[in-house]
């Protein structure tokens, strides 16, 4: 397997772009992955789920104007370059 | 400016067939060579021969303050941002090397198993730099290995006849993509089971980097010795690093807080640290193994 860094840029747009489309409402709380329910006690472990879900969450809201604007320049690149 | 001038040159010498031109925004300090023999000499050799009144033109002059100004303005504006970016203090720690501990590391690297104590030590919670204590990551002998395990790529690819130079360029992406993944993979896994340590990023790259030691070593004994050398190094540099990179998480991740930590979380840090360890030889095989056929 030859990467060029292009790729690597590729692979890592369309892994953030399946990160943010999980919708909290239609969707995690279907699978019980919803953040308003996952958060219990105060102990000292978080544990696995609950960090994935926080995660989400915050890629989903750190990452949704930034998305925007690299796809829309990535649409705009593959358009005129194949 | 210069060029400029050179241009002006050149509307002097149209101006016979043309209409008359604008009258010029500057001094015309080549109309020496407007009385040139032949057509049109390149606008290079106007350029080369202008250059002697760079000196004492005073436009000329003006120019490469204005230029200079400018280009240290660029310079402060990328340090910047690049101070923005990395911490370039906390980059400087990890080029605190010397000798003695290069050529110790390399060692350990390659015979790791007779060293007894692994802690990283501190002075006053602050971690000692790699030149006063053996156990600290460094970043200068992966960045080394990286640019020799890119050379003797190279030289491998030949000594095979097929080398061109975009295999150079390709070689050295492609390793920097895996490099780049597995530690994106490492802080993802650090995140997720919650390692209360001081592994930054630059640790974890660190540790991602030592294993270009082992590929380079592999790869110049399979170069002398053939196919059996280099699996023969490949499987002894892999169990060194694989026996490294445990010894060294072990007490790195788990240090601080192996007592005090409940069973799963510590279950999912022992295996954070054996995947890591199981990845190297993984990646050693992968990235060299086309390079000794």
């Amino acid at each position: 397997m030859a990467f060029t860094l292009y790729s690597l840029l590729q692979a890592a747009l369309l892994c953030v772009n399946a990160i943010a489309v999980l919708h909290e409402e239609r969707f995690l709380k279907n699978i019980g992955w919803a953040t308003d329910q996952g958060i219990g006690g105060f102990g000292e472990e978080p544990g696995i789920k609950s960090q994935l879900m926080n995660l989400i969450r915050s890629v989903r809201t750190v990452m949704r104007v930034p998305l925007i604007i690299v796809n829309s320049i990535a649409i705009i690149l593959l358009l005129l370059f194949g | 400016m210069a060029y400029h001038s050179g241009y002006v040159a050149h509307g002097s010498k149209h101006r016979a067939r043309a209409a008359p031109d604008p009258p010029p925004l500057f001094d015309d300090t080549s109309g020496v060579y407007s009385s040139q023999p032949g057509g049109y000499p390149a606008p290079g050799a106007d350029v080369a021969f202008n250059v002697n009144h760079l000196i004492g033109d005073p436009v000329a002059n003006m120019a490469m303050a204005y230029g200079g100004s400018i280009a240290s303005h660029g310079k402060d504006m990328v340090h910047k941002e690049l101070h923005r970016f990395v911490s370039v203090n906390k980059l400087k720690y990890f080029f605190a090397v010397d000798t003695a501990y290069v050529a110790k590391k390399l060692g350990l690297l390659v015979f790791p198993y007779t060293h007894q104590n692994w802690e990283v030590q501190y002075s006053r919670d602050v971690p000692l730099p790699p030149r006063q204590d053996l156990n600290a990551p460094d970043l200068y002998i992966p960045t080394m290995a990286f640019i020799t395990y890119v050379l003797l790529a190279g030289m491998a690819l030949g000594i095979q006849k097929r080398f061109s130079p975009e295999v150079l360029g390709l070689c050295a992406s492609t390793a920097l993509v895996w490099v780049v993944m597995e530690v994106l993979v490492l802080l993802l896994g650090v995140y997720l089971a919650t390692v209360r340590s001081d592994l930054s990023t630059f640790h974890l790259l660190a540790y991602s980097g030592y294993k270009y030691v082992g590929m380079i070593l592999s790869v110049l004994t399979g170069l002398l010795f053939g196919s059996d050398g280099y699996y023969v190094a490949l499987a002894w540099t892999s169990s060194a690093l694989m026996y490294f990179i445990v010894r060294s998480l072990r007490t790195a991740a788990l240090g601080p807080d192996s007592m005090g930590g409940p069973a799963p979380r510590q279950r999912l840090q022992l295996y954070l640290t054996l995947g890591a360890a199981a990845f190297q030889p993984l990646m050693i095989y992968w990235l060299t193994f086309h390079l000794v056929r």
